[in-house]
């Protein structure tokens, strides 16, 4: 008889109130198996993950660790298994040291010397970059999630779960993740790993199991797979294209930016240094770059949130509206989608209706001597929720009871119907599953096409390359020298994306 | 068993009318069983401070009386509240917006009328909005929290009032009391024949339908929903959070000042130095038992304005002091805003077998 599984799952049922989030899912872990837990959000990877490292109980089915039958109780029971997890919001100490942080998530008190000699060691054996008493909010994005690592391995796991490691990463540092994850697995170390960038899978992983709607689509070999069939068994359809008319010119230039700086926001925010690009009528503008650059101070710029107090940083249609705020920007024609939906784009105890009322108030008139026209406000949330085929009850559904994706539609869609002449959006597909993103995807494309100026801020290269004509990498509150994506190198983009100072400096 | 919160999909009305009578009901139960056990008749304590100023007739028109300033300064805090702004100077705003009244019928002599009885009303209302501002300005300029300066300030106006009533203001044939002459006849607010309503108490009764407009209806009121919302979704929808601090701030101190103008000319006529009466302080407790909503302003000031006089009955027939209706009214307070985590979440018990079987 050949060794049992790692881990083996059966009949794993998972019920909340009103979903089934896992309907009977099986499947098998080897020993040193790199498996891909694949699937569109929602379709219930989190909640079997979760199951696994002990946050949840299954309602249903069982769970077998080296054959044997057991029940995780805490994700402390999953360590003492073996089982590692790093998560994909990673739960650091900004102010404290690596050292300290790892200190503080160990289950057994190690003293601090002890400790930084197996640090040391565990970094040497997987090639691990990381200085043990640098403070946690000087370091980048990959490196923090190296202390995570770092911090799983130091526990010998024979698992590693990791939740969408690669979603804040360069591809330089995504191709060292994928070094040490291999190595990893000739060890013995089972990986979990969840994503839905299919390259990456195909890359990696030796079995992929796609997940949809909770229940368990296939089990299949990515090697034989194309991403085109993962990707359509994920979705249970067929993908569509993104369908744009060939041979597009631009107009003139809608949107001119011109050495826009701006002061950082608070200790942790990015100051904008000398920014300067100009998007022309019809054309879609790419900002790349790894999370924490000062794309969010970009979108707070550009959408008049933050004003500046020159006015020819930035001009629409030649006016100059750099110093004006969000309100009078809109007067002009710009439109903005920040990456936060809830509390941002929209306030999550409010109707759809009245999260219309926020940004559409002015250009679509629902304001008559100072009171709202609130029979106009739900028509256009009507109209919204019609045309970009939200989930929602109507429009006098909360917006926190919709689904990420869900509200990301509603509020893409109350931009992009306004018939905006300048559209920043950040993130436009973050959290949201491929249907719906294609669908994003579809109407910022037609945007452009009826002559209007798109921006789209992403971390996710595939996007940009995908649905951009043009687009710059920002690094460190610079923004690069705009390429177009027909010619654009996706090595050229990595190390922009990295910086000077980044993973250059890590060559050496 | 475990007892678990869980988040509702949306907030509950039931629940957001439910909680303030529950925690009416919880006051009175308990206030029967705290008195029982210090060896007083609770329940007819309690039946004295909630029940009996409604059935006896001859109490109406105290309780409307106390109702009026209590549901004015309510609608203006509840303002503030739904945008973040704690004001809980009112007290102070409403000492102050008297002290204008005041000062502005006394520049006009013993000339009176509806113009003159106006004007001092506009004082009032002026002297309460300027006072709230300073806390405004404290804290959109230097990010100074509103409420400790407010609730300061509120005990500076204490040392105006003293100030002017015990010298430039004081009456000179008043036998030396610290207070101001009484007001002549025609710088008084209109009463309703045979009884002592004045007009303050028609204000009381149109203004929730005015907030309720704004609130409800108006993009000033969707701007002060948003800020208290969200600031950052305020700002993204082009909303000025400063801004709308100051305004809000400055209605809650104008409401204040306005009910202690009407207090002023409609009540007391003059000022002595226990003219502040803890009306700005327990509208804290209405603007919440009425869900910052301002028909529920109404209804909670009218419960409020109760047990007041209710406190004073209580007095003489089972001999208990009447700041017991303190006592009440601030536990009111805490079982509201205790239970008011059940508009948005509720309460599930998971029996313990089922955590132990997996």
């Amino acid at each position: 008889m050949a060794s049992p599984a790692r881990l083996e799952l059966t009949g794993i049922t998972k019920r909340f109130p009103g979903v089934l989030a896992n309907d009977n899912v099986g499947f098998a872990v080897k020993p040193g198996e790199i498996h891909a837990l694949l699937g569109e959000n929602g379709a219930g990877k989190s909640t079997l993950v979760k199951m696994i490292y002990g946050i949840m109980q299954p309602d249903a089915g069982e769970i077998r660790w080296d054959g044997q039958r057991i029940s995780v109780a805490n994700p402390k029971a999953a360590r003492k298994l073996g089982i590692g997890m790093v998560f994909q919001h990673f739960s650091l100490f900004e102010a404290m040291t690596v050292l300290e942080n790892i200190a503080l998530g160990m289950d057994a008190k190690i003293p601090a010397r002890d400790l930084e000699s197996r640090i040391l060691a565990v970094m040497g054996q997987y090639g691990l970059k990381l200085e043990p008493h640098r403070i946690v909010s000087t370091l980048s994005v990959g490196e923090r999630q190296r202390i995570e690592i770092v911090r799983a391995l130091l526990l010998n796991p024979k698992l590693l779960i990791m939740d969408e490691p690669t979603s804040v990463l360069t591809p330089q540092e995504v191709e060292q993740l994928f070094t040490v994850l291999r190595k990893l697995a000739q060890e013995g170390c089972s990986i979990l790993y969840i994503s839905h960038k299919l390259h990456e899978i195909k890359a990696l992983c030796d079995t992929a199991t796609i997940l949809r709607g909770g229940k368990l689509v296939d089990t299949c070999d990515p090697a034989v797979e194309t991403s085109r069939s993962m990707a359509e068994k994920m979705i249970g359809g067929s993908l569509k294209d993104i369908s744009r008319a060939a041979g597009r010119s631009f107009g003139a230039a809608k949107l001119a930016v011109k050495a826009l700086s701006l002061p950082a926001d608070g200790p942790f925010g990015t100051a904008l240094r000398d920014i300067s690009f100009t998007v022309r009528a019809g054309e879609i503008f790419g900002v790349a770059g790894v999370a924490g650059n000062g794309q969010n101070a970009l979108l707070l710029a550009l959408s008049g949130e933050a004003p500046n107090a020159d006015p020819a940083s930035v001009t629409v249609d030649g006016v100059a509206v750099g110093h004006l705020q969000a309100r009078a920007r809109r007067g002009h024609g710009v439109a903005s989608v920040p990456e936060e939906r809830n509390g941002h784009a929209a306030v999550p105890i409010f109707t759809l209706a009245d999260n219309a009322v926020l940004t559409a108030r002015d250009r679509l008139g629902m304001v008559r001597a100072g009171l709202i026209d609130a029979k106009a406000a739900r028509t256009y949330a009507g109209e919204v929720i019609e045309a970009f085929s939200v989930k929602a009850t109507g429009p006098s559904a909360m917006a926190e009871s919709l689904s990420g994706g869900n509200l990301q539609k509603y509020i893409m869609g109350r931009e992009i119907l306004q018939k905006p002449q300048v559209l920043v959006v950040s993130q436009p597909t973050w959290g949201v599953d491929a249907g719906a993103a294609a669908a994003i995807h579809q109407a910022l494309v037609d945007l452009a096409a009826t002559g209007s100026a798109i921006v789209v801020i992403s971390q996710d290269l595939d996007e940009l390359l995908s649905l951009c004509d043009t687009m710059a990498v920002i690094n460190g509150g610079r923004l690069s020298r705009p390429m177009a994506v027909a010619e654009a190198k996706i090595d050229e983009i990595g190390l922009l994306m990295g910086g000077i100072h980044g993973e250059v400096a890590h060559a050496h | 068993m475990r007892i678990k919160l869980e988040k509702r999909r949306e907030p509950s009305l039931a629940m957001l009318v439910a909680t303030p009578i529950a925690s009416v009901i919880l006051t009175m139960l308990i206030g029967i069983v705290v008195f029982d056990l210090l060896g007083i008749k609770g329940f007819k304590a309690v039946v004295d401070i909630f029940l009996s100023p409604l059935l006896a007739s001859y109490k109406w028109q105290d309780v409307a009386l106390k109702a009026a300033p209590l549901i004015i300064i309510a609608l203006g805090l509840s303002m503030g509240n739904r945008a973040q702004v704690w004001n809980i100077g009112a007290e102070g705003q409403y000492v102050i917006g008297a002290l204008c009244s005041a000062g502005m019928g006394i520049a006009f002599g013993q000339t009176g009328g509806f113009l003159v009885v106006l004007l001092m009303i506009a004082a009032g209302i002026v002297g309460g909005g300027l006072w709230a501002a300073v806390p405004a300005w404290l804290r959109t300029k230097y990010n100074v929290n509103e409420i400790l300066s407010s609730l300061m300030l509120t005990y500076v106006s204490f040392q105006v009032l003293g100030y002017l009533v015990g010298g430039p203001w004081k009456d000179p044939n008043g036998r030396n009391f610290p207070a101001t002459a009484p007001l002549a006849d025609a710088q008084t607010l209109p009463v309703w024949p045979e009884s002592t309503v004045h007009l303050g108490v028609l204000v009381a009764l149109i203004l929730p339908i005015v907030f309720w407009v704004i609130m409800a209806r108006s993009e000033f009121g969707y701007q002060v929903r948003v800020v208290g919302s969200s600031a950052t979704a305020a700002r993204h929808g082009g909303f000025d959070s400063k801004r709308t601090i100051w305004a809000t701030m400055i209605i809650g101190g104008a409401m204040a000042g306005l009910a202690g103008g009407l207090e002023f000319l409609g009540v007391l006529h003059k000022i002595d130095l226990g003219f502040a009466s803890g009306y700005g302080f327990t509208a804290i407790i209405v603007a919440f038992l009425g869900r910052l909503n301002p028909f529920g302003c109404l209804i909670a000031g009218i419960v409020l304005a109760v047990t007041y006089v209710g406190g004073q009955m209580a007095q003489t027939s089972v001999h208990i002091p009447n700041s017991t209706a303190g006592i009440f009214q601030a536990m009111m307070l805490f079982f509201i805003l205790a239970s008011d985590i059940l508009v948005r979440y509720r309460i599930r018990v998971i029996p313990s077998a089922k955590a132990a079987g997996v």
